[in-house]
């Protein structure tokens, strides 16, 4: 008997850590992690098999942050779901709101006036800037920069919510679209503090990508690991920035050219290679790209009403129908389908979340990757728990 | 993209025998969708991803929805004419008829390559009890697969051909599927202000008994 | 007991300005407990995103010793609840907090870890964390901001230093009649077994006059 037989490990059942046996590989170990992870993002949870540090076999377990919001929205008024749409995703409340409020605008047939379509363009757009970049400062924590990237990441997120803070009222939970319209409006020297923290954040994104892009230890980390194909990605519904990381150019702004977005110039930016090098890489181009929009909404946003007259938020009951609305939001597509019955209340309330897709192939982009790839490879996958489970 | 009814024509054409049709969306979001049968969802959802003028790649949203069944009233209105020559005597009689539940399962189809959609396509079970299945669509778009995990979870649809179907939110042992319209909760309620009638019910019921008051039950 | 020191706080500081650091051994404990409370790595839901923020540059909980967020239960001294418990996770919360060393506290962060908040009439939410752990601070909020966490923190700095540690109100690990073992529930067919702990929560008596 080797002295490895004695091994620390616990026996299966209630164990943290067991090992497998199989004839083939010698000595699996199963491997649970999380849902109390440091680096799972919440309460998330994979059972990992691995053969030394490889991984075999990856099985995601969620539900463990299962919130029942579409439970909820069939049991409370269209206007009342608003502000649950905040608790999706609770790092974008904004695109959330929105999403949800051009699913409501499509089953009521309602308008919405230029100037909140503007100032939906903005606050959408401040929304990815300080998801993407608290997503480089996640993912950074993942490889090992411990603190430091976050700490910057956090930084620029505060001025951002200082902003939707003065605008809202909330600093993450903001609940400011409403379908026909935005909840307040938005005052000049608002706006000028926007476009003051918009073109300070070029310097910021250069100050950080000086520490960080060319780093060899980020490159060795992220270079060829979790690499993903562009026809796979397709048909597991990936979107958003890990869908255009492996070459495939579908950004829902373009596509359905919702909102007043045909009317601004920016490019999509793609990948090569689709490893988690570029989904970070992708994100940084896409913070560039915002900044571009963000100053050509604020350059051009006109003055006039920022609720359709013909909206009613309280006990709007709109005719029987469905209707599906989706935007682009930072993590990829967020779309709601809701089915009215004609009632104060939807039939049914369904939010498809983004990234609860795109774990459809963690997987496959970890297979064949040891244990600590597993970490930074879900790091790029940008998840948010709030969202995954509902 | 070419109009729905001309894809259901084709379609019908292209399976005969299949049963398709439109089902008309009447909101003024006018997204129609395309019911289909189970026992032709599958081929159809192939030829949709694969028809060249289609190429439906994308499979956004699959979603289920339940509906129960319920007691449809008909009401006709029934002409006697008076025999004693006056004006005709107008009546209404009522029939109940029974509409048997189902649950419904809806998929959001769009097209990356050429950037249409969406194409509704919903298909249903025969009803809400023993015959809850439908064919899985997890092996022509994969994106179907913790989806249609999270349908046979919360509304207890089985998808057939599903490569790994079990529960994805509750926990295994749990019994039921809470996005069903019947599902009734646990009693784990206290008093709390709240606004919904319902709700203040339910928390009267936790309460423990008071003295001179209704015993809890 | 200790009798109540019979020197002034003057004459105390004046003491200490030569260099006599005159103290009782409670005051030394409670003092070194109440200074260094690290807190669990752990969150739950939107409210762990604040209490990221507030070990952030800007709110900066190192000022209150509280920046050593410790991975593991057994090196940490406080579960912050930060976010919503679903019934699925309760167990794993309760897991958590039996793994930790006493002498140990607990934060229930946000309207959810105190009653459910926005989700109580979830099927799947535990309508707050006290039904299974005993919780020291509540923070309403939702999210609580960074500044409320820090506040409720210091709350329990004050809690703790006036904590006495002999007699019956000592605290938990100092006494011999209470365990730091709490039952962790089971997944039941429909719900968790047992659905409280009814040795650390009760309903509420009778509801107050609506
Ligand atoms: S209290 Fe509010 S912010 Fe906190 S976890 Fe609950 S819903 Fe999220």
């Amino acid at each position: 008997m080797s002295p490895f037989d004695a091994s620390p490990l616990s026996p299966s059942g209630g164990a943290h850590v067991r090992s497998v046996v199989d004839e083939f590989h010698g000595d699996l170990l199963e491997v649970s992690m999380g849902p109390h992870h440091p680096s799972t993002h919440g309460v998330f949870r994979m059972i990992v098999t691995l053969d030394g540090e490889r991984i075999v076999k990856l099985k995601p377990v969620l539900g463990y942050l299962h919130r029942n919001h579409e439970k909820i929205g069939e049991s409370t008024s269209y206007l009342g779901s608003m502000p649950y749409t905040d608790r999706l995703d609770y790092l974008n409340a904004m695109t959330n709101n929105w999403a949800y409020a051009l699913a409501v605008e499509r089953l009521g047939g309602l308008a919405v006036p230029e100037r909140a379509e503007y100032l939906r363009v903005i606050l959408a757009e401040l929304s990815r800037l300080q998801n993407h970049v608290c997503l480089a400062g996640f993912l950074l924590q993942d490889t090992g920069a411990s603190g430091t990237p976050l700490m910057y990441a956090f930084r620029e997120r505060e001025k951002i919510l200082e902003l939707f803070e003065s605008l809202s009222g909330s600093r993450m939970m903001c609940n400011f679209q409403r379908f026909g319209g935005c909840r307040t409006d938005a005052s000049s020297e608002w706006l000028g503090q926007v476009s003051s923290l918009v073109n300070g954040f070029g310097a910021f994104l250069d100050e950080f990508e000086e520490l960080i892009t060319g780093n060899e230890i980020l490159m060795a980390r992220t270079q060829g690991v979790g690499v993903m194909k562009g026809p796979a990605a397709v048909s597991a519904g990936i979107t958003g920035p890990m869908l255009r990381a492996c070459g495939v150019g579908y950004d829902i702004r373009k596509v359905d050219a919702y909102g007043i977005y045909p009317r601004f110039t920016f490019r999509v930016p793609i990948g090569s290679h689709g490893d988690t090098y570029d989904r970070y890489m992708i994100r940084i181009l896409e913070m560039r790209e915002s900044i571009g929009i963000l100053q050509q909404a604020l350059r051009d946003i006109p003055a006039g009403p920022i609720m359709d007259p013909k909206a009613k938020l309280r006990g709007f009951r709109p005719k029987p129908g469905e209707s599906y609305g989706r935007i682009e939001g930072p993590k990829g597509e967020i779309g709601f389908y809701l089915i009215s019955d004609g009632s104060a209340n939807p039939y049914r309330y369904r939010v498809r979340p983004p990234s609860f897709v795109n774990l459809t192939l963690l997987e496959d982009l970890c297979l064949g990757h040891t244990i600590a790839d597993s970490v930074v490879i879900l790091g790029s996958i940008d998840i948010v728990l709030g969202e995954v489970d509902r | 993209m070419e109009p729905l009814e001309q894809i259901c024509s084709r379609l019908l054409a292209r399976f005969p025998g299949a049963e398709v049709s439109v089902l008309p969306n009447p909101g003024p979001a006018a997204q129609h969708s395309l019911l289909v049968g189970r026992a032709s969802v599958r081929e159809i959802a192939e030829f949709l991803r694969d028809d060249p003028l289609l190429r439906l790649d994308y499979c956004s949203n699959a979603t289920g929805v339940d509906w129960p069944e319920k007691v449809i009233v008909d009401v006709t209105k029934v002409t006697t004419p008076d025999p004693a020559g006056g004006p005709p005597k107008v009546s209404e009689v009522k029939t109940e008829r029974l509409q048997p539940g189902y649950l419904e399962v809806v998929y959001h189809l769009y097209s990356m390559e050429l950037r249409h959609g969406p194409v509704v396509l919903r298909t249903r079970t025969v009803n809400r009890t023993d015959q809850a299945s439908v064919p899985s669509l997890t092996p022509v778009w994969r994106s179907a697969e913790f989806q249609e995990r999270e349908i046979f979870d919360l509304f207890g649809v089985v998808f057939e051909g599903h490569p790994d179907l079990r529960r994805i939110l509750m926990w295994d042992g749990f019994k039921d599927h809470p996005m069903r319209r019947d599902y009734v909760e646990p009693e784990d309620y206290e008093w709390e202000p709240t606004p919904h009638g319902d709700l203040v019910e339910k928390a009267k019921r936790a309460r423990p008994p008071v003295k001179g008051g209704e015993p809890v039950a | 007991m200790n009798p109540m020191p019979t020197i002034t706080d003057e004459e105390r500081s004046e003491l200490r300005r030569h260099g006599i650091l005159l103290t009782s051994v409670e005051e030394l404990y409670n003092w070194g407990r109440s200074h260094s409370v690290w807190p669990l790595q752990f969150g739950l839901a939107c409210c762990a995103i604040e209490m990221i923020a507030a070990s952030m540059a800007r709110f900066d909980i190192a000022r209150f010793g509280s920046e050593v967020f410790r991975p593991s239960p057994r090196q940490a001294d406080l579960l912050i609840v930060s976010g919503t418990v679903t019934k699925k996770m309760a167990p794993q919360v309760v897991r958590l907090w039996n793994q930790m060393a006493e002498p140990k506290y607990c934060i229930a962060m946000g309207a959810c870890a105190i009653s459910g908040g926005p989700f109580k009439r979830g099927y799947n939410v535990l309508k707050g964390i006290d039904r299974f752990v005993p919780v020291d601070i509540y923070i309403p909020g939702c999210p609580p901001r960074p500044e409320a966490l820090l506040h409720g923190l210091m709350e329990l700095q004050k809690k703790i230093s006036g904590q006495s540690i002999s007699g019956p109100e000592a605290p938990r690990h100092l006494r011999h009649d209470t365990s730091c073992e709490y039952p962790v529930p089971e997944f039941g067919d429909h719900d968790l077994v047992p659905p409280k702990n009814p040795e650390v929560w009760k309903v509420p008596e009778s509801p107050p006059k609506d």
